[in-house]
């Protein structure tokens, strides 16, 4: 059983001449937790206000548990968790006021769902008297989320939830995610941060409006085409000048501490893989460079969307 | 009935915790009426009169000295020709001319009876009507020691002309006028913004994708201001009966009744607004471009709406305060009832209902 099924969607702006989703298709399962992985304007959060019924599209089908979204769209309003991109509680009430109002909105109480938001709120507790406008980014995220969930909805969309948010915050808000997920409710959250990817059942990758792939995240690293190498030495920059006009480079791009190099087929063919990596030092040693370090890794989401991103 | 009390519980916390809104609720209706009340009633010291002298004896001489020594009165001029009357108007200055005939006394004495002319300058109305009022008190004072001298029945009789203006508009007029202000301004101004605040916030965003009816969140809106209106009306009447010596001759029931009905026509017009805007600062500026200026100009508290051009005259109705501004002065001045003013009511009402009608329809169940 699908809960989100979305086919050949397209919602232009500004009269068509802006495509912000193009030809999408995708599908997320009951019970899943679903990443929608891309850059800024990629057209995550327009997908996100298709699925919530805010907006309409251009043209194509999308239902949410089997409601049509432009049908059935008071249906999917009942049953549907949305939490925007944007910090949308009103900071002028306290952390307790938007927590009971936004019950009430959604006709209900906080004592009647207040197992599911229990973990959440209580790191929240201390603080419900205070106004949401002076709580800290983390605080603020966990709070967004109680409102979504005060409702229990049987589908929360999370548009970039952790965005803006301090490291240690992410990591406890994909934990409450995970706890969430093990209650059965099915989970659709985008993010800029690869890193978030490997967290999710499957992810979607998503570039400027189009799909990319759509698989567990295991499945599209596995999918990944190249051999990758990490590369590091004295002077970065010179260093990704002289393999970008290599022979046998196909590809190089900065990642962290390390350069991140792709090799032509045809020097893969001649040359045994476990002899590629000091093949590559000597080189490197030969062009002047000291310390080098060349090792052979496995590839990460960030990667596989950089390939995905030049086939296309 | 629990989302609408959560909603309206909302909207008072909104306006109480936000000391800017509570500062332009309050504060800018007190400070508009004392304004309005003050700076128009507060400069009539020192004004400057003209005297046309033709009788030249003793009661001509006498109520003269009285207007010049009270302090309300300077007397700038003594001309004797008629003519340069309205000369001395058009070279400024002059609020008031008084006009003794010749033979003032003689006709006192052996007629009883006499006129003295007084003409204003009406184009303020409301001081030349002061004005005039302190020019008869002293003529009628002047009549009192003389007859107590001479223990004879006899008369002077002020005839007022007053220029420019004659129908005199204003004297009481400002109340009704700041009244219709305030409502308008209170009322259009903080619906559209408070709305189009929600939709910059975000908060529209989780309402709309929430199950409660977009109307519901608009009604939910209007009902807090509502209430704080009528407190502040009843503000504006207590200041201007106690203050400002402004008489409520008619049903203040009925006076509460038409002012909730311009209220709502109103709330009805910033929910258009807010429709129509996406930021704050639009919001703002739409609400006193579009309610705040032709509010001033077309109710015609300040400036007479019959001497304005035939065009303007007829835009003036499509202004809702100018109907409630007739509706105000009917009650309060005039004391009179329902009877003599449904027409206006009417055209109010059917106002609203448009508006309503048209925002309802404008209103937008999803984003965009």
């Amino acid at each position: 059983m699908e809960d989100v099924m979305i086919h050949n969607l397209v919602k232009t702006y500004n009269k068509q001449t802006v495509k912000a989703v193009n030809d999408v298709s995708l599908t997320v399962r009951k019970g899943e937790l679903f990443g929608l992985i891309g850059p800024d304007g990629a057209g995550k959060s327009s997908i996100f206000r298709i699925l919530t019924t805010l907006m309409l599209p251009d043209s194509g089908l999308a239902s949410v548990c089997g409601l049509d979204i432009r049908k059935d769209y008071k249906k999917i309003r009942r049953i549907a968790g949305y939490m925007p991109g944007k910090f949308s509680l009103y900071q002028d009430l306290t952390v307790e006021e938007n927590l009971h109002f936004f019950a009430a909105v959604f006709l209900t109480t906080v004592r009647e769902n207040y197992d599911l938001v229990k973990d959440i709120y209580e790191q929240i507790e201390p603080f419900k008297t205070r106004r949401a406008g002076d709580l800290s980014g983390g605080m603020k995220q966990k709070l967004a989320l109680c409102c979504a969930l005060i409702h229990r909805p049987t589908i929360l969309f999370l548009d970039e939830p952790t965005t803006g948010v301090d490291a240690v915050s992410r990591k406890e808000f994909w934990e409450m995610l995970k706890r969430l997920k093990e209650q059965g409710i099915t989970i659709m959250v985008s993010t800029p941060y690869m890193d978030e990817a490997k967290l999710c059942d499957r992810i979607g990758l998503l570039q400027a409006g189009s799909i990319m792939s759509v698989d567990s995240p295991d499945q599209i690293i596995r999918n990944y085409p190249h051999r990758l190498f990490a590369v590091k030495a004295e002077g970065m920059s010179r260093l990704q000048q002289v393999l970008r006009q290599s022979m046998i480079i196909k590809s190089c791009y900065s990642f962290g501490d390390y350069h991140h190099v792709t090799l032509q087929e045809e020097t893969l063919k001649t040359i045994d893989g476990s002899e590629l990596t000091e093949r590559l030092t000597n080189v490197l040693k030969q062009s002047g460079f000291i310390d080098v370090e060349v090792k052979s890794i496995t590839p990460g989401i960030e990667d596989c969307f950089i390939d995905l991103m030049k086939q296309s | 009935m629990k989302q609408f009390k959560a909603f309206v519980q909302k909207e008072f916390l909104h306006v109480f915790r936000d000391p800017k809104t509570l500062l332009m609720l309050f504060g800018v209706p007190v400070m508009l009426i004392l304004l309005f009340g003050f700076a128009l009633t507060n400069e009539l010291k020192n004004s400057k009169i003209v005297i046309c002298d033709f009788a030249h004896d003793e009661a001509s001489r006498d109520i003269t000295e009285r207007l010049s020594a009270g302090g309300i009165f300077i007397v700038g001029q003594t001309i004797s020709d008629y003519t340069k009357i309205e000369e001395t108007f058009k070279a400024g200055n002059i609020k008031l001319a008084i006009l003794f005939p010749a033979g003032l006394y003689d006709n006192l004495m052996h007629q009883h009876k006499a006129q003295v002319r007084i003409i204003a300058d009406a184009s303020d109305p409301n001081s030349a009507a002061t004005l005039t009022g302190y020019a008869t008190n002293i003529i009628m004072e002047y009549q009192r020691d003389l007859l107590k001298e001479a223990e004879m029945p006899m008369q002077i009789i002020p005839e007022i002309r007053m220029l420019y203006n004659p129908e005199l508009k204003g004297a009481t007029n400002f109340v009704p006028g700041v009244m219709a202000l305030v409502l308008m301004l209170i009322c259009v101004l903080m619906t559209s913004v408070s709305i189009v605040r929600e939709k910059e916030l975000g908060t529209m965003d989780i309402l709309l994708a929430s199950p409660v009816n977009p109307f519901l969140v608009i009604i939910s809106k209007a009902i807090p201001y509502l209430f704080l209106s009528i407190i502040n009306l009843i503000a504006i009447l207590l200041l201007s009966t106690t203050l400002l010596d402004m008489p409520i001759r008619g049903s203040i029931l009925l006076l509460l009744g038409e002012s909730i009905l311009l209220i709502i026509t109103a709330l009805s017009l910033g929910l258009l607004i807010s429709n129509v805007v996406q930021s704050q600062q639009a919001a703002m500026l739409t609400s006193m471009m579009g309610m705040l200026v032709p509010t001033m100009l077309f109710t015609g508290f300040l400036f007479p709406i019959e001497n304005m051009p035939v065009a303007l005259q007829v835009i003036s109705n499509i202004v809702p305060a100018k109907w409630y501004y007739t509706i105000v002065k009917a009650i309060m001045i005039k004391g009179l009832g329902i009877a003599a003013i449904w027409k206006e009511t009417m055209v109010l009402a059917g106002m609203t209902i448009l508006l309503l009608l048209i925002s309802f329809k404008k209103f937008k169940r999803r984003l965009e």
